[in-house]
């Protein structure tokens, strides 16, 4: 089993992103996905070491409804600081965010989220891979967009992946 | 139906470009480069969501198939973005002493991964006399 197939989730992600790059759903574009979604995980196995252990998938379809959520709510905020404020009244600062995450699959998300919902940009990790330097466009309170940051996205995506 | 499934579909071709145009406006006339950077990673988001998700109601109501390609560019932007962000966030980091200075600590003794050079190596060029004075015009610079 793990031999044929050393990474089975890279080969369900595979074989879907093929289907949807054909654009239409036929057993021949499926069969033809599912022999590259097997093989490229065969020839790629030596590159890809860890696998990242998704507890619950399920999970997955909340967490993304919620960034989409934050996504649209901080988008109207973002437009609103971006048209009718001047760029330098802006109290635009660095927070650190410390991390509980340890998983790089995990970080990644996480970063990926932070920004692209709109208001905070990741700009760094720290070199022992435990903090994360996010840059926020409009804040007063720091200590409440970490503890935002950390009990929205950080928390949930311990429950996926840790 | 009709009129009101293309209502729909305007409606949102107008939101998207409405947030495009934000976003736009966000990356011209914010004042530095880590706030301008705010600008085009929240374009992406909802503007392109928007038109993308307008682009398969009507592939689905008006031609009349299931089209997924938007889903693909929804995963592609979601990748890209972030990454694009990072870096440049991080290019702008080792080359803008200001801001270099303006970062809060890490709160756990380890230096940001940018800022810590390999065993021996320096991050800077010691030839690019740019790398050592920090005039603060960051937004020219950047």
């Amino acid at each position: 089993m793990s031999r044929i197939l050393p990474h089975p989730v890279l080969t369900l992600v595979i074989t879907g992103i093929w289907l949807l790059l054909v654009n239409a759903f036929s057993l021949g574009a499926l069969l033809l996905g599912l022999v590259i979604g097997v093989l490229v995980p065969l020839f790629t196995g030596p590159y890809w070491p860890g696998r990242p252990h998704i507890r619950h998938p399920l999970k997955i379809l909340a967490y993304m409804g919620i960034v989409v959520w934050d996504i649209v709510v901080s988008n109207v905020q973002v437009a609103y600081l971006v048209l009718f404020r001047r760029g330098e009244s802006l109290r635009s600062r660095f927070v650190t965010v410390p991390l509980e995450l340890r998983t790089p699959e995990a970080i990644s998300v996480l970063a990926g989220t932070i920004t692209m919902t709109p208001g905070t940009v990741s700009a760094d990790l720290s070199a022992c891979g435990r903090s994360l330097l996010v840059h926020c466009l409009e804040t007063d309170d720091p200590e409440g967009t970490v503890a935002q940051i950390k009990q929205r996205y950080e928390r949930r995506l311990k429950e996926i992946f840790e | 139906m009709a009129f009101a499934i293309e209502l729909l579909i305007a409606a949102l071709l107008v939101i998207g470009a409405f947030f495009l145009l934000v976003g736009s406006i966000g990356l011209a006339k914010l004042p530095d480069m880590m706030r301008r950077l705010h600008g085009p990673t929240k374009a992406t988001t909802l503007g392109i969501g928007a038109i993308l998700i307008a682009s398969m109601i009507n592939a689905w109501t008006v031609r009349g198939f299931l089209s997924l390609h938007e889903l693909l560019i929804t995963i592609f932007l979601f990748l890209a973005a972030p990454i694009t962000a990072y870096m440049i966030a991080k290019a702008h980091i080792l080359h803008d002493r200001p801001t270099e200075e303006a970062l809060p600590p890490t709160g756990t003794g380890a230096p940001w991964m940018t800022l810590s050079a390999p065993e021996g190596e320096s991050i800077r060029d010691p030839n690019r006399e740019s790398d050592r004075d920090g005039d603060g015009t960051t937004s020219q610079r950047a």
